[in-house]
């Protein structure tokens, strides 16, 4: 596992929305989607975001890209603040920041030929020209395993798979150093997502790529990803290195969200005991107080409800936010 | 790698080759596309062919049938019917154009700055409805009045009514395209590929451009079609009210109005002027109907 300098540092980063309501469109409320949240990625490595469905990991993916004003914190990208820039500075650091979308259909705009699509961002940071550019698209739809000729095609005529592929190349275009793939496996067949998975760790192979990897399909981020971090409404609960976390998760959320996921071995897969959490997800516009996990806890005891527990590194490179866990 | 589209790769293909070639698929267009073109052609070429002067008052010969030398026939005045449809035809097609790109200029752009700018849209939005509550007929006369004579003292008497005219029409009819491609735009804005173009670091303008606009395009051209058949008709109605071009200028509005007193008499007064508004209103309608279709991807047909 690759152990060098951060790549990307984030450190108490929130994003609360308004909650407008009346005539006069008052503030009256706001939905915590992020609440501060601490971690980093190290340069080549892949860290996997997992979390069950509304919990902020996509509002997580576009804070750290400024697609969102953060309400708190810091994103440090090679130790520059991203929060704080503004104007030509932030565009030409989106050069080295770019991100695959979960739906590879609402993401490519239907009136642009997938050779125009894939050029945008050359063609906006002023990289290719003319017979230059048409160059370098083919070469990326290549890169993709697409073939060249479909530069003058449109989305609508490709399959699912297909798109993310284009989807990819447009993220490869600035050649970043860093990819935010936003569950981008999500909306495929899943003999597509092993062909989309493969070409990302190929791709990271070759070009050196680090990966924000965010998915809620467990199976596919133990295989992509060298740590993970677990979500859980707005909070990351746990984050250690991906064999570790699949072995001996020490959040009680983490250990049911394991549980829910089918082992390939049919003999594990029978010994599987499920752990079963009792209730819903509560609203991120009211979150509980102290542990926001402790209203649906099976160990939950009195003080999970007055103190948010620490953030702690337990063990070397495994952190976790829980008052039991030890 | 594998790939699902078992094609080779084709040559570069002209977006414009592309849509000529889905247009081409739509009848009703072509349909459109000719009789608006033969309307067009008959306006233009017809004054050589039949050359009587529209304004020649034939005494003789007043509110005459159909003839040879008066092939729609005359009015009260003994003025050729035909040779008025054609004079009148190039200004109500002039009118007609010009004012339509102007409201369409003019409401494309607020809709699109009150759509993608959340802190324009609210006094866009409220501009937009003050102009739509302002009674428009004393409006009109309001603007003509103070203006009309300085506008003809600056580029004659017929250039200077045109501007007039158009600007008049142009300014009172851009508020349903602001409001629609308003709500187009707020929709557009929310999708997804413009959160991806952000990401890429594209400027606003060019967001604008490149990915709304051209996602808009739909109902702009419905508006623009419609707007033609509205300024001409519109048109009419200033020309009725004695505001438009003067009385013996002829325009197809004007025809109509003056036509429809002795419709007993001579129908054929009415009825040409009358078909060649609602043929031309048709068929800018059905070519703007298959201009929509065919510049969408999706419908295009490769």
């Amino acid at each position: 596992m690759p152990d060098n300098a951060p790549l990307l540092e984030v450190e108490g980063l929130a994003m609360h929305f308004p909650i407008m309501a009346g005539v006069f469109r008052r503030q009256v409320g706001t939905v915590r989607a992020v609440d501060g949240i601490d971690f980093n990625i190290r340069e080549g490595e892949t860290l996997g975001l997992v979390g069950e469905s509304g919990c902020g990991k996509s509002t997580v993916a576009r804070t750290i890209l400024r697609l969102y004003e953060p309400t708190a914190g810091s994103v440090r990208f090679r130790g520059e603040d991203i929060a704080r820039l503004d104007g030509e500075p932030l565009r030409r650091l989106r050069r080295r920041m770019q991100m695959v979308f979960q739906d590879p259909q609402a993401s490519l705009n239907p009136r642009m030929t997938v050779g125009s699509i894939v050029g945008e961002p050359l063609l906006e940071h002023g990289i290719g020209e003319g017979q230059e550019l048409v160059l370098r698209v083919e070469a990326l739809l290549e890169s993709v395993g697409l073939e060249p000729g479909f530069a003058n095609r449109y989305p609508h005529e490709f399959s699912g798979g297909q798109r993310q592929r284009i989807g990819v190349a447009r993220a490869l275009a600035l050649e970043p150093d860093l990819i935010i793939c936003d569950e981008p496996i999500a909306a495929l067949d899943v003999s597509i997502q092993a062909q989309v998975v493969n070409l990302l760790e190929e791709l990271q192979q070759r070009l050196g790529l680090t990966y924000l990897f965010i998915s809620h399909d467990l199976g596919m981020v133990r295989h992509i990803a060298d740590r993970v971090a677990v979500m859980y409404l707005g909070k990351i609960v746990e984050l250690a290195p991906s064999d570790t976390l699949y072995h001996e998760p020490l959040h009680p959320y983490t250990r049911a969200l394991m549980s829910a996921a089918p082992v390939h071995d049919p003999e594990l897969e029978a010994r599987r005991e499920r752990i079963i959490l009792r209730g819903d997800v509560p609203s991120p516009a009211d979150p509980p107080s102290g542990c926001p996990f402790h209203t649906r806890c099976p160990m939950a005891v009195p003080q999970c409800a007055t103190r948010a527990p620490e953030w702690r590194e337990l063990r070397p490179d495994h952190r976790v936010a829980c008052h039991l866990a030890e | 790698m594998p790939t699902e589209i078992p094609d080779t790769p084709r040559t570069h293909r002209s977006l414009w080759v592309d849509v000529w070639l889905t247009f081409r698929q739509h009848t009703g267009a072509l349909i459109g596309v000719g009789v608006f073109a033969g309307i067009v052609l008959a306006v233009f070429l017809g004054p050589f062919v039949h050359d009587v002067d529209p304004q020649y008052l034939d005494l003789q010969a007043r509110n005459k049938g159909v003839s040879l030398s008066h092939p729609l026939g005359t009015d009260n005045l003994g003025r050729d019917t035909l040779a008025q449809v054609f004079a009148g035809g190039r200004i109500s097609l002039a009118v007609g154009f010009a004012a339509m790109f102007l409201s369409l200029v003019l409401g494309t752009a607020v809709g699109t700055l009150a759509g993608y700018f959340r802190r324009l849209d609210g006094p866009l939005m409220r501009f937009t409805d003050l102009f739509l509550a302002l009674p428009l007929l004393p409006l009109l006369l309001v603007i003509i009045m103070l203006f009309r004579d300085t506008l003809r003292n600056a580029f004659g008497p017929e250039t200077g009514i045109f501007l007039l005219i158009v600007f008049v029409i142009g300014i009172t009819s851009w508020m349903q395209t602001a409001r629609i491609v308003r709500g187009e735009v707020l929709a557009i804005k929310e999708r997804e590929f413009i959160t991806a173009a952000r990401s890429i670091g594209t400027r606003e303008r060019r967001i604008v451009s490149r990915h709304i606009l051209p996602n808009a395009l739909s109902p702009i051209m419905v508006s623009a079609t419609l707007g033609i058949a509205n300024a001409i008709i519109t048109e009419s109605a200033l020309s009725f009210l004695g505001l438009g071009f003067p009385p013996d200028f002829p325009t197809w509005g004007r025809l109509l109005f003056d036509g429809a007193n002795f419709i007993t008499i001579t129908p054929a007064r009415v009825l040409w002027p009358g078909l060649a508004i609602s043929l031309t209103v048709l068929s800018v309608n059905y070519i703007g109907d298959g201009l929509r279709d065919a510049l969408d991807p999706r419908l295009r047909d490769t």
